[in-house]
């Protein structure tokens, strides 16, 4: 076990300290293409809170990128300085959050994947239709990037360490919640709703929060995508964009801390260095999906752990739980 | 009045496309609790089988028709339940919720890399004529398609209920633990239902490419579609699924002449999330127990 968590934290330690140099090394583009892995993660990140550890699916986490993305752009080309606009549209995703969770409360599983679905694709219709406000298909242009303490982010580098620092922060606040009493409620609500009711856990309000707080990261992750790309526009909030957060938190591993980082790996960073084989990459990366899914649905991480530890019979902890029951809950449906 | 017979006509016929592949997708969630999240590219594919035909093979427009659906079957019926549905379902829906959004991935990337990303046009299968009855200009296309939906479903509900096999299905939809005590081959009929998943996509691909071109994006949409017909009607019924396609139809058109064409595509999802929140069983469907 000691030996497992040093080598972990060697693992850890040594990509914190690649992800701060690798830069260097990089052209504008390469750390354009990292700052948007910074940002997908903290999307997937929230995305896992609901999905992985509280057990509700959500196909609405492009929606909720898209609010927080639409907000700072809208009030910072208004003149708006960036931190309230950024507060703002994590603080109005959180909000939809928990009125999305409400039908959550009511319907599960495949149900709740079409309401979140149907509510994805009416927020993009909105964002596509109404000009006056998000400036239709043409998007709004020249979002400015903030300047923290005086210093000006323009730079590609200064604001992917932005980026990298907000993944930080995101990172260290959900490791600490999925070790507070809420985590372990999210992990009781996934594992056996009914259990969880019957111990005192107030099933309905931790179903709501775990919706609010993945939906708050999607809008915080949509408030750094605007000015990273200093542009918005509909196209990436479709639904498309949802199922490959999606994608990215099942095939990281749903429910492992570090699964969305692996994800966002393979969909964000792998297609820019596979770019010679153009439309096969995509192939293959749906290949990927469905082998995983019929050798380990517990995603890349949950193949690394049956792997490295095969004999010990695994115990589903708040920290590193794999859903190992959540597949035989699913099936009664 | 003319305008309303039209605008009737025309969304029944596309409403009984989407009704073919809604009760697709409800027959897999019957019997095998597939929720396939390609099954519009499964509409898409077929399309892509009969042009391959015609172009590489050099088929007539009809063999070609033809070896589409004997594909169409194997492919998307057979080969979709032994290499996909079988290994993963024992491990519950969502894996396979998960590995058919990659399928669907898969589906398109292969069309637009091999076939290529442009809309190509499709035979249609009559003569885009038009008929005009009491007034009111009908295309023969859309009779023609509502006829042939009609003549599809009333065939597939006369071999449900009316043959042995057909019942046999049922039951094991129903419950198949019981149906296989009974004697049932239940593994068989899960495979008819595939079988049948094959044939009713290659049916709607037939249908609605003429109309929308053949191109690899095709499934996006019409697997909503689907979906959203499901999900109104009841998704553990047939019946269901057909009153939810041409009620989908109908209200699509309606729609997008009289409330707003960029929003045609909210009022369905609108009418899905209100199904879903007040009568998640659909409109004709059975409460099912709750299980944990």
């Amino acid at each position: 076990m000691s030996n497992r968590r040093l080598a972990a934290g060697i693992v850890l330690a040594s990509a914190g300290a690649f992800l701060l140099v690798v830069p260097f090394g990089l052209k504008p583009y390469g750390i354009f293409i990292l700052s948007m892995w910074a940002v997908m993660t903290i999307a997937a990140i929230g995305l896992n809170l609901t999905l992985g550890y509280a057990g509700q699916i959500s196909l609405a986490q492009a929606a909720f990128v898209g609010i927080g993305a639409y907000i700072t752009a809208y009030l910072t080309t208004k003149g708006w300085p960036f931190w309230p606009t950024y507060v703002f549209g994590g603080i109005s995703c959180f909000a939809v959050g928990w009125v999305l969770g409400y039908p959550a409360l009511r319907v599960q599983h495949h149900y709740l994947a079409f309401v979140t679905l149907a509510f994805n694709t009416l927020v993009y219709l909105i964002f596509r239709n109404e000009e006056w406000l998000t400036g239709g298909i043409y998007g709004i242009s020249n979002v400015p990037r903030p300047s923290v303490l005086g210093l000006s982010m323009n730079s590609p580098l200064a604001f992917y360490y932005f980026c990298l620092a907000h993944l930080a922060l995101v990172s260290a606040a959900t490791w600490w919640l999925i070790r507070s009493p809420w985590g372990r409620a999210f992990v009781a609500l996934r594992e056996n709703p009914i259990r969880a009711l019957s111990l005192g856990v107030d099933t309905r309000r931790y179903t709501l929060v775990a919706f609010a707080i993945g939906a708050g990261l999607g809008g915080i992750s949509g408030a750094l995508y605007a000015p990273l790309l200093q542009f918005v526009d509909p196209t990436p909030f479709a639904l498309g964009l949802s199922l490959n957060l999606l994608l990215m938190v099942v095939l990281g591993g749903s429910g492992y801390f570090f699964g969305p980082f692996l994800g966002a790996i393979v969909a964000v960073l792998l297609p820019e260095w596979l770019r010679f084989t153009q439309g096969f990459y995509l192939m293959g990366y749906a290949v990927l999906v469905i082998v995983l899914m019929a050798f380990s649905p517990t995603g890349l991480l949950g193949l690394a752990d049956r792997l490295t530890r095969p004999a010990r019979r695994r115990t589903a902890s708040a920290a590193g739980g794999p859903p190992e029951t959540a597949a035989e809950s699913e099936t009664a449906r | 009045m003319a305008d309303i017979l039209q605008l009737l006509v025309a969304g029944l016929a596309t409403g009984g496309i989407y009704a073919l592949v809604a009760v697709g997708f409800t027959l897999l969630w019957q019997t095998s609790q597939t929720i396939n999240f390609a099954q519009g590219e499964f509409v898409m594919l077929p399309a892509f089988f009969v042009l391959i035909a015609m172009g590489y093979f050099g088929l007539p427009f009809w063999a070609a028709v033809a070896v589409g659906g004997v594909v169409s079957v194997v492919v998307l019926g057979l080969l979709f339940k032994k290499w996909m549905v079988d290994p993963m379902i024992r491990h519950g829906v969502l894996p396979l919720v998960i590995a058919t959004i990659g399928l669907a991935i898969l589906m398109k990337e292969m069309v637009r890399e091999f076939y290529g990303a442009d809309a190509w046009p499709f035979p249609a299968l009559a003569a885009t004529t038009d008929v005009a009855v009491l007034g009111a200009v009908f295309s023969i296309q859309s009779l023609l398609i509502l006829a042939i939906c009609i003549a599809v479903v009333v065939a597939l509900q006369l071999f449900l209920n009316g043959t042995r096999t057909g019942r046999c299905m049922q039951a094991t939809a129903q419950n198949p633990t019981v149906a296989r005590l009974l004697g049932v081959r239940v593994e068989r009929m899960i495979l008819y239902t595939f079988l049948i998943n094959g044939a009713l996509v290659w049916v709607a691909s037939l249908l609605i490419t003429p109309i929308y071109l053949a191109k690899f994006t095709n499934g996006e949409w019409l697997g909503l579609y689907a979906f959203i017909a499901a999900i109104i009607g009841g998704f553990n019924q047939v019946r269901g699924a057909i009153v939810g396609g041409l009620l989908l139809g109908v209200v699509d058109n309606f729609a997008a002449a009289y409330i707003s064409s960029q929003y045609r595509m909210a009022i369905p999802l609108m009418i899905l999330i209100v199904v879903i929140l007040f009568r998640p069983q659909g409109l004709l469907g059975r409460v099912e127990e709750r299980t944990v």
